[in-house]
């Protein structure tokens, strides 16, 4: 029992980061019908140059949640002149290219971030420095972890805030009309290519929250995370159903709760002959099975032409 | 005095001249209708006006000021609204919401009034829902407010397209087959309504299959026959020029 509620509370930390990444995927998807393979890389970034600021504030005597937000905040910025930038830059000049260009741009501009990130922060993974407090609790014989719990809060009120800013102002209103008939909202007196960068700077944006919060949760980064973790997200954007926000967010979740559920259980279900790190199976493995029989994902509705 | 000129028009795709040489002017307060046989150009010339389509030839003159090309937000900004002879509303949104996002042509907060939600981004968004309900309310749909467009009758949704076009403050609402599917009823109600469009002021440009309707209900009506025009008068002297009859009924050679 002690590992169910364990696992559950790790899975719900997971799921909640990897909620925010693949919120970045759908809102992109949703209104340039591209996969932005290169959001895993913005994650990347987020998490390695608030890892720098952390260092570089580290002497400076400030208080340890202070220094982290500044981290935060300058990952944040950075993340959005990347994410505007990327946008500008490999997808913008695609606009009415066939869809498999700007997916082969994006692939282009994921390795090329991986690369560059090498280059400037090296092979090697760095630690980083716990700045949040990060106690263990005894919870019904799990141990929880402050940093944890910060980890669902900030999560859960950011998306809470993005819900708001979709479905209740004037700039979501504009970005689902976009989404929805870009040809009329522009009639509208939307401008299709300021909502397509806004929603870039906010998908970077949380991205950039995601890969500080992953990189505090685990105290690691390096310029690979990226990947697998950007892989992850989008499986659970499709698992909810890809375009869909309410879908990423359930799927985000929900991908956490099975992948740390099967990673506490997996030993005992195959006698001992697979291990814990082989979780990454039941991830992908749930992403097989939901594209065989469920190709719209859980939330997501019969993909239907547009008018 | 005319609101809208629209000078030897012409448009070509490929080897097909869709448009040629079409002249016709609106007169402010009026209900100008546009009629012909299907494939006469009619969905075409709307296009062209509106800025839908580039054109090959000619000029529009809108309110004094020359239209320019093939800019569709620009076209809404200097005052033509349209509707579209296949409705096409933003399904997954309220009735509400669907003439809000009309709102967008003529009024401007920023990006960052949006994000911290300013006093004078408030004060816009309240005045934006409370015209957006007036305008329900003015086709006769208040009470669908909330209600996605996606569940809107027919009828309902063609109305919706009307109040979203209106949102754009518009001095010209141009009409694409607004009865196209209509039952009798519905297309009465239809009529009342644009009646009501002209007695407070508005000018509309109807193309309509519906040759009653548009007999009833248009000041003058223009004649399109293979992309040309080929009569312009009030309705009875339109009814009875023999070049539009030929051009529906045919000549009898048979």
């Amino acid at each position: 029992m002690d590992i169910f509620l364990q696992q559950i509370v790790n899975g719900l930390t997971l799921g909640s980061i990897y909620a925010l990444v693949a919120l970045g995927y759908t809102m992109v998807y949703g209104i340039l019908g591209l996969i932005n393979f290169a959001h895993g890389e913005v994650v990347m970034v987020g998490a390695m140059v608030a890892l720098m600021v952390m260092k570089a504030l580290a002497a400076s005597g400030l208080p340890a949640p202070i220094i982290f937000l500044i981290a935060l905040f300058a990952a944040a910025i950075a993340c959005m002149a990347l994410g505007f930038t990327i946008e500008r830059i490999a997808y913008r000049p695609l606009r009415n290219a066939p869809r498999l260009a700007p997916l082969i741009t994006a692939i282009g501009v994921s390795i090329v971030l991986q690369q560059m990130a090498m280059i400037i922060w090296g092979r090697s993974y760095h630690s980083v420095p716990q700045l949040l407090p990060s106690e263990n609790h005894e919870f019904f014989g799990a141990q929880i972890t402050e940093l944890q719990v910060i980890i669902l809060i900030v999560a859960a009120l950011t998306m809470a805030g993005l819900m708001l800013l979709v479905n209740r102002t004037r700039l979501g209103r504009a970005m689902r009309a976009t989404a929805e008939n870009p040809a009329i909202a522009g009639l509208m007196g939307v401008d299709a290519n300021r909502i397509i960068a806004m929603t870039f700077l906010i998908g970077s944006a949380l991205g950039a929250l995601a890969g500080v919060l992953v990189s505090a949760n685990y105290g690691i980064a390096h310029h690979h995370m990226g990947f697998i973790l950007g892989l992850k997200a989008f499986t659970a954007a499709v698992l909810g159903g890809i375009g869909n926000l309410g879908g990423a967010m359930v799927g985000g979740v929900l991908l956490g709760l099975i992948e740390a559920l099967g990673a506490g259980y997996i030993g005992d279900l195959t006698g001992g002959i697979l291990g814990s790190h082989y979780q990454d199976v039941f991830a992908f493995f749930v992403l097989i099975v939901v594209l065989v029989f469920r190709p719209s994902g859980l939330m997501g509705e019969k993909v239907s032409e547009r008018a | 005095m005319s609101l809208l000129e629209a000078k030897n028009i012409g448009k070509r795709f490929g080897g097909v001249q869709a448009l040629k040489d079409v002249s016709l002017s609106i007169n402010s307060g009026e209900i100008y209708g546009l009629i012909g046989p299907n494939g006469a150009g009619k969905t075409t010339f709307f296009n062209v006006l509106t800025g839908l389509y580039p054109r090959d030839d000619g000029e529009v003159i809108f309110d004094g000021k020359p239209l320019e090309l093939g800019s569709p937000h620009k076209v809404t900004q200097a005052g033509i609204a349209r509707t579209f002879q296949n409705i096409r509303l933003f399904a997954h949104m309220t009735a509400r919401e669907n003439v809000m996002v009309g709102r967008h042509a003529r009024t401007k907060v920023g990006v960052v009034g949006a994000v911290f939600r300013s006093r004078a981004q408030r004060e816009e968004e309240a005045a934006i829902e409370r015209r957006a309900l007036e305008l329900l309310h003015y086709v006769g749909i208040a009470d669908r407010a909330s209600g996605l467009a996606k569940n809107l009758s027919y009828g309902d949704q063609r109305r919706l397209e009307i109040a979203r076009a209106l949102a754009t403050e518009p001095k010209l609402l141009a009409l694409d087959e607004p009865a196209a599917g209509m039952n009798a009823t519905e297309t009465a109600g239809l009529r009342t309504l644009i009646e009501g469009l002209r007695r407070d002021g508005l000018t509309v440009l109807l193309i309509e299959h519906d040759v009653k309707l548009v007999m009833g209900l248009c000041d003058r009506v223009a004649v399109l026959d293979y992309g040309e025009k080929i009569a312009e008068d009030v309705p009875d002297a339109v009814r009875n020029n023999p070049k539009v009859i030929e051009a529906y009924l045919g000549t009898s050679t048979s």
